[in-house]
């Protein structure tokens, strides 16, 4: 269970628990996506945003570290496969336009690594889970700073709800109402042991 | 005038002329009247499980008093020593305006008398002022009462000066005292020149600072045969001259503080103000041979050194804060750690020599019949952990620490000045 | 992680950590917007009693590039610093609204004290010759950002390492990160006693020039010091100083780092000075990445330690 997801779902919620890292809290965690169903919405969504944008050579894809980069890659890699030409993805970190520094202090900063200028381009971004929507604002301020995209769209693996601002996701790999006690946990094989969709129910400290 | 009350200080182990003796005191119009066992009276100081002997005398104390009463003044900085099992103390003259001449030696003991807690007998500047250039008005302070000479908080560089002054007050009689630190290396120096002020990048203070200035004024000693007093000595090398000097037979004597046998350098690794005092805290072996000649009689008596800073003078960084910390209520603990369970050595270091040291009369005299009560009552295994003072100054490294032994009762003149009664 | 005060018991996880922060702080300062708005609403105080522009800007402008406001404070020009003491000063500056303080003083120890005084994180921002943490973290990305890392890289630090806190602060980064450091003078520059330090020492600089990756050459300082504590500036030059000769001497891959400002021609050639592989100017941009990574860290970023 990564510290990112707990302590975002742990920051919004009126439980506040504190998850040190490597000691998860959650006593019960079920599986609702495996390895296939993983990589079957990646290629889904690829080519929605393929056929949204009218190909890709206007898209800017952008992940929200650290679970967004490799959703990220491998949008990418399916994007790639799809249009036989290599496709990359950059990297956007939000750590530094968070909002809610004072009232949650674990905000990690990531590598922002932008391949190309924004100007003008479509930016897609990608994070893993989209929850309260403050992640994605953040990002919309980060990439503020970085130039003017004429569009900006967002893909995200899981919807769980609970937004509290007024932000919505182009692509959704899958969209699961949660109880503000769970949490939604997204694994990547490479950075994680394997690749899948859990959620957990977690106790109040 | 009002009677005294009777005092009867009972079921402790006291200090005689005979030695130690498990006998109760009678105390009477301010005087030992009577050494028995069982007896009774109308106001009990208890003494069980302790020992009874000589109030303490310090040689070394900061008053503060006159000039810098928001420090410490008479009356507060007796009753620290009265809570110490002090029954006089030697006021060190670096005071505003100095004690170098008759009128204000003669106010701090009068002061003292009205409203000390304590005998203070003032100690004499040796130069004008502390200057360092000519001798101060040594012989009308004597007149005045005033035995011991020294330009404490400074040492006197100029051997000249030195050597005159020493003739003078050996012809007196008197007892010149060094604060043994050449001043060039204090100067530019903040704590021990050694492994700790090399790793915090602090300008130190070398052990043969002390070394360099002991060793030429004993050749003065030698010129001159006055009695020479080494004060608060903190190094090895210090101990080993002083112990060469006695063995030659000179007149010489020497003490240490209660901080140079508690702590050493690394105590000062915090920086904390608390621990600056001069001469520096000294290295682990410094601390050991210090304590060995103590033990051994090499170090005649321990002397707290207390001086007083206000909280606001000691709340800077550690190299702009005033040297110094409070000692006179933690003392005995302290040397009796070093001493163990040796009443005999113990009240000679904390009582007997000094009064000898400082020809002070009425103190430091084994309990007998007709001797002034001057008497403390001192319970050797009790333990307790400091957290007040009765000092108006706070900057001491005691509090919080757990000691072992502490004065119970104080008797001076007669009066109990701490403590003691049931 | 409360302060940041000492780089000598400071764990090797979190100086890594403030490392890849300030890599990141590096690519912020590229952006055509240098600016991000981490600390905003937060207010960074310098109080500085040793007169400094260099490291009081280089804060000052790793709290902007957070979007945090500043307030500089430096008695030792101003009128306040006539008998108000370190902690009426503290006290006052804090009463104004402030969310951290750094501390520059002449005297060891003193960002301790004013730690211990008010409840706000506190930054050394260099205290007598004792610590400058700020500085070693910033002289450690230089190095990494150069050789990935350094772990197994050999450090010469030369000059007057006995008053440099500099040497202090860079010699426990460096070691805690896995070089090997040499503290390199003449022998009234050396410390006293240190044994126990995680160096060696040399009075001979040439003979180990040829063997060092980086050479961390440190002010001759003349203010500091008391005086005369080596015969002339000449002499050091010739026996201390980097020549051109002995920068011909270094590996191919060695390089030079300065604290500044440097004295050249007494430590620095002039022709070294301005070689590529003298990393000065590199030092000062890292500089304030590095301050952005602690001033992040203290005031909202992850709590590593």
């Amino acid at each position: 269970m990564s510290v990112d997801e707990t302590s975002r779902a742990a920051a919004h919620t009126s439980v506040r628990f504190r998850c040190i890292s490597g000691d998860s809290k959650e006593t019960i965690l079920r599986q609702v996506m495996d390895s296939d169903d993983l990589g079957r919405v990646t290629k889904r969504i690829a080519h929605e945003i393929a056929e949204r944008n009218h190909g890709l050579d206007e898209v800017v894809l952008l992940g929200i570290p650290t679970r967004g980069k490799p959703f990220a890659d491998r949008i990418a890699a399916a994007l790639s496969d799809i249009h036989g030409a290599g496709f990359t993805a950059g990297s956007l970190d939000v750590g530094m336009y968070r909002d809610d520094i004072d009232i949650r202090p674990r905000a990690r900063i990531g590598p922002t690594d932008i391949p190309e200028l924004l100007d003008g381009k479509t930016v897609v971004l990608a994070d893993d889970v989209l929850f309260t929507g403050r992640t994605i604002r953040a990002a919309l301020d980060a990439l503020a700073d970085l130039g003017r995209p004429s569009a900006v769209q967002l893909a995200v693996v899981i919807d769980r709800g609970h937004r509290e601002l007024p932000i919505r996701a182009d692509y959704v790999g899958k969209n699961i109402p949660t109880s503000l006690t769970e949490h939604v946990s997204v694994r990547f094989l490479g950075i994680d042991d394997e690749d899948g969709v859990w959620i957990g129910q977690s106790e109040p400290a | 005038m009002t009677r005294l009350p009777e005092l009867v200080i009972k079921g402790g182990s006291v200090l005689t002329e005979d030695g130690m003796a498990r006998l109760d005191v009678r105390i009477v119009d301010g005087r030992v009247a009577e050494l028995a066992a069982d007896l009774d009276g109308s106001t009990i100081v208890d003494a069980s499980d302790a020992w009874v002997g000589p109030g303490f005398v310090d040689l070394h104390t900061h008053l503060r008093d006159p000039g810098e009463l928001w420090k410490e003044d008479i009356g507060t900085g007796t009753a620290a020593a009265a809570a110490g099992g002090y029954t006089a103390v030697v006021a060190m003259p670096n005071t505003v305006p100095t004690i170098d001449n008759a009128q204000t030696a003669t106010y701090v003991s009068e002061q003292g008398r009205n409203v000390g807690s304590a005998d203070v007998y003032p100690a004499g500047a040796i130069t004008l002022g502390r200057q360092g250039e000519r001798m101060a008005h040594i012989d009308e302070m004597w007149h005045a009462g005033v035995r011991l000479f020294t330009d404490d908080g400074t040492s006197v560089t100029n051997s000249s000066v030195l050597r005159l002054a020493m003739e003078y007050v050996k012809n007196l009689g008197g007892v010149v005292a060094q604060h043994a630190v050449d001043s060039s290396m204090s100067a530019t120096g903040f704590m021990h020149e050694g492994a700790v002020s090399s790793r915090l990048g602090m300008p130190g203070i070398p052990a043969v600072a002390e070394e360099i200035v002991i060793a030429r004024d004993l050749a003065l000693v030698r010129l001159t045969g006055v009695n020479y007093h080494a004060q608060h000595v903190s190094t090895a090398r210090g101990v080993e001259l002083i112990a060469e000097a006695k063995s030659e037979g000179l007149p010489v004597t020497a003490e240490v503080t209660p901080h140079h046998l508690e702590f050493d350098h690394t105590d000062v690794a915090s920086t904390d103000p608390d621990f600056k005092m001069m001469p520096p805290l000294r290295t682990a072996d410094d601390r050991q041979a210090l304590a060995d000649g103590l033990r051994s009689g090499v170090i005649d008596v321990v002397a707290t050194d207390h001086a007083p800073h206000a909280a606001r003078e000691k709340e800077v960084p550690f190299e702009d804060a005033p040297n110094g910390v409070l000692g006179l209520e933690w003392a005995g603990p302290v040397a009796g750690k070093i001493i163990g369970l040796d009443p005999t050595r113990f009240f000679a270091v904390m009582a007997v020599a000094p009064a000898r040291i400082a020809q002070i009369p009425d103190h430091g005299l084994p309990i007998g019949v007709g001797n002034v009560a001057n008497i403390t009552v001192f319970a050797p295994a009790e333990t307790w952990t400091p957290t007040t003072t009765r000092s108006r100054s706070r900057n001491a490294p005691y509090f919080g620490m757990s000691l072992t032994g502490r004065t119970t009762a104080t008797i001076r003149n007669g009066r109990v000045a701490h403590g003691g009664a049931i | 992680m409360n302060d940041l005060l000492t780089t000598e018991d400071l764990p090797r996880q979190v100086i890594e950590k403030l490392l890849v922060d300030a890599e990141s702080f590096v690519e912020v300062l590229s952006r055509p917007i240098p600016k991000v708005p981490a600390l905003r609403g937060k207010t960074v105080a310098t109080m500085f009693f040793e007169p400094s522009t260099r490291t009081r800007l280089s804060f000052e402008k790793a709290a902007k590039a957070l979007s945090a406001d500043t307030m500089s404070f430096s008695p030792a020009t101003s009128s306040l610093s006539k008998g108000e003491s370190l902690k009426d000063t503290a006290l006052t500056v804090h009463a104004m609204g402030v969310d951290l303080m750094v501390v520059r003083h002449g005297s060891t120890g003193a960002p301790w004290r004013v730690a211990e005084w008010l409840d706000v994180p506190v930054v050394n921002g260099g205290d007598g010759a004792h610590q400058h943490p700020t500085q070693a973290l910033a002289d450690c990305l230089t190095i990494t950002q150069r050789f990935g890392s350094l772990e197994g890289l050999r450090i010469a630090i030369v000059g007057d390492v006995r008053h440099s806190r500099v040497a202090r602060s860079n010699m426990y980064a460096f070691h805690s990160l896995g070089a090997s450091v040499t503290l390199v003078g003449p022998p009234t520059l050396l410390p006293v006693e240190i044994d126990g330090w995680p160096a060696n020492t040399s009075t001979d600089l040439d003979a180990i020039l040829d063997e060092v990756d980086v050479v961390y050459l440190l002010r001759v300082q003349t203010e500091r010091g008391g005086g005369s504590v080596f015969p002339s500036l000449p002499e050091y030059a010739d026996r201390y100083g980097m020549t051109g000769a002995r920068f011909g001497r270094l590996k191919p891959e060695a390089v030079v780092l300065h604290p500044g400002p440097m004295n050249r021609g007494v430590e620095i050639a002039h022709d070294v000075a301005d070689d590529e592989r003298s990393l000065v100017l590199l030092q000062v941009s890292n500089g304030v990445a590095a301050r952005m990574a602690v001033l992040f860290e203290l005031l909202g970023g992850d709590q590593v330690a």
